[in-house]
């Protein structure tokens, strides 16, 4: 390399990347500015609407009520956890017999289009309704059906990427059928997989949350965050949130952890 | 009598195909991609089968390794069926894309055709460790694929397919992506890689100094339709290194390949 191609390089890198410490400042400067401006707003200048609480205000009930935000925090995590699960053995198995049958893949192909077009807030009273008020199972339901959708498209997907030199290669070798679908066919699909399943998981954590202000039993973020905005307490409500957020973050994160391992190696 | 020699004369065929056509059908007609192969292969023996574009070669191997069956005709390997042959394991087989599993260490590509066959893990882990040192891939057998170079991959690609101790090695066009310094290095390593497993080798490649290196015997085929249009041996001993390249016998062989070649044209014209 010249020196003036190694100038034109650091040229580009410059203009099209920001350095490595201004990746990480730059949004802890922006997060840092939007709660002053928060602060600001609620707490210094008294203009904001009622209904918005302090900053200052939602960590101290966070702090509070961390005892029954964690419990509630348990319940939705535990409902979007097993609806994620459920959701996805169900879309691996269809997919499965999907890929190995053409015409399962005919038959199934309206039905998930249909499911993957379902709102949400429509179908959920029903359900709700259906289980009763004593029953996490319309909000299990709720979560499987948003996980699915993704995870069923994904896997499909992944088990038709085997490519012709590696078919060929088991072929050559004797593979009989299932030691092909062990040794090839499953391990092509797995990085869709999980691609399937990072995707799923968010939406799993949002329907499970989002059931909840449908009726059901009288727990979880959903419930305490519509009952508590509603009887006044802003700052509580919020401090709920900010538990949603948490356990979007751990199931977006470990997802993706999943996924980097397994796509780590790239094809040769 | 050399110990090749002494194998040919003594065994069978390791491939034997006697009017072989292979005709693959599609929607505008019938594709005529072999037509009336007679080829035999004797055991221990290197063949290279050349030829342009469409001749067939990759067919052929095909039909050979039982990836696709032939239209009509005998086809034998070792004196079975291809289908059984390829089922009983007699042969291993290379591609042009190494085909590793990028998801498996280079140990583990190696021994996917042991594993597949319900080898135990001591046994596997013993043959891997004299496989990898006859390809001088010792010291990578815990990398990964896509930590190799294009030339290590289609290395660990041919100890693959010689796992199971194979009497006839199928290789298509293996070398065709590498660049010359590693194509000519591979090209010696092949040669003594089949001199000591005593394996035939059937080598598709459209490489006429490659085919002349390596091969015993090289078939020329010509296009449309694909058949067998010469038969030549390249009469160039036992010993295949680096001074053979330079040597007059080498260059007589590459242009009496060359004439073949393209010749096949002026031949056909004559058929007419």
């Amino acid at each position: 390399m010249t020196l003036r191609q190694a100038q034109g390089r650091a040229l580009v890198a410059d203009t099209r990347m920001p350095p490595p410490w201004l990746r990480v400042a730059a949004p802890v400067v922006v997060g840092a500015l939007g709660l002053f401006a928060w602060v600001l707003i609620v707490d210094i200048l008294k203009i904001a609407p009622r209904a918005l609480p302090s900053p200052l205000a939602v960590v101290e009930d966070l702090v509070k009520h961390w005892d029954i935000i964690w419990e509630d925090m348990g319940i939705t995590a535990s409902n979007a956890l097993i609806g994620l699960l459920a959701g996805a053995i169900v879309a691996i198995v269809l997919a499965a017999l999907a890929a190995t049958f053409r015409p399962v893949d005919g038959m199934l192909a309206p039905i998930v289009a249909a499911v993957a077009v379902v709102p949400i807030v429509a179908i959920t009273p029903i359900l709700n309704t259906m289980f009763g008020a004593s029953s996490q199972f319309g909000r299990i339901a709720v979560a499987m059906l948003a996980a699915f959708v993704p995870v069923f498209v994904n896997v499909l997907r992944g088990l038709r990427q085997t490519r012709p030199v590696h078919r060929d290669l088991l072929r050559s070798s004797g593979a009989s059928g299932s030691q092909t679908f062990r040794f090839l066919t499953l391990p092509t699909a797995l990085p869709y997989l999980m691609t399937g399943l990072r995707v799923a998981s968010s939406l799993a954590v949002i329907a499970a949350l989002v059931a909840e202000y449908f009726g059901g039993p009288a727990d979880g973020i959903g419930t305490a965050i519509a009952s508590y905005a509603k009887s006044g307490r802003a700052s509580l409500a919020f401090a709920y949130v900010v538990g949603g957020i948490i356990i979007g973050l751990t199931f977006f994160l470990v997802t993706s952890l999943l996924e980097w391992v397994v796509t780590r190696r790239r094809p040769v | 009598m050399t110990l090749r020699q002494a194998q040919r004369t003594a065994s069978t065929f390791a491939v034997r195909a006697a009017g072989v056509d292979k005709v693959f059908p599609t929607k505008t007609g019938d594709v005529v991609a072999l037509t009336g192969v007679d080829l035999t292969v004797d055991a221990g023996e290197f063949v290279s089968l050349i030829g342009p574009s469409g001749c067939g070669k990759s067919t052929l191997l095909r039909l050979i390794a039982d990836l696709d069956t032939a239209s009509s005709g005998e086809l034998e390997i070792f004196g079975k069926p291809a289908r059984q042959a390829r089922i009983d394991q007699d042969y291993g087989i290379a591609f042009q894309q190494a085909g590793l599993l990028p998801w498996r260490t280079v140990a583990g590509n190696i021994e996917l055709p042991l594993e597949l066959h319900g080898v135990g893990k001591t046994a596997r882990a013993t043959r891997v460790k004299e496989l990898a040192e006859l390809v001088g891939l010792s010291d990578f057998v815990d990398r990964y694929p896509d930590q190799l170079s294009g030339g290590m991959q289609q290395r660990v690609a041919i100890a693959r397919a010689l796992a199971e101790q194979p009497k006839l090695l199928l290789m298509d066009e293996p070398f065709g992506a590498l660049d010359e310094m590693t194509r000519e290095y591979l090209q010696g390593e092949l040669t003594r890689i089949a001199a000591d497993t005593g394996a035939a080798v059937v080598f598709v490649t459209h490489s006429i100094p490659e085919a002349v290196f390596l091969s015993d015997r090289v078939v020329v085929m010509s296009p449309r339709p694909g058949r067998i249009t010469e038969i030549l041996p390249t009469s160039l001993g036992e010993i295949r290194d680096e001074a053979l390249r330079e040597s007059p016998e080498f260059f007589a062989a590459v242009t009496a390949v060359r004439e073949a070649l393209h010749g096949a044209p002026v031949e056909r014209a004559n058929e007419r």
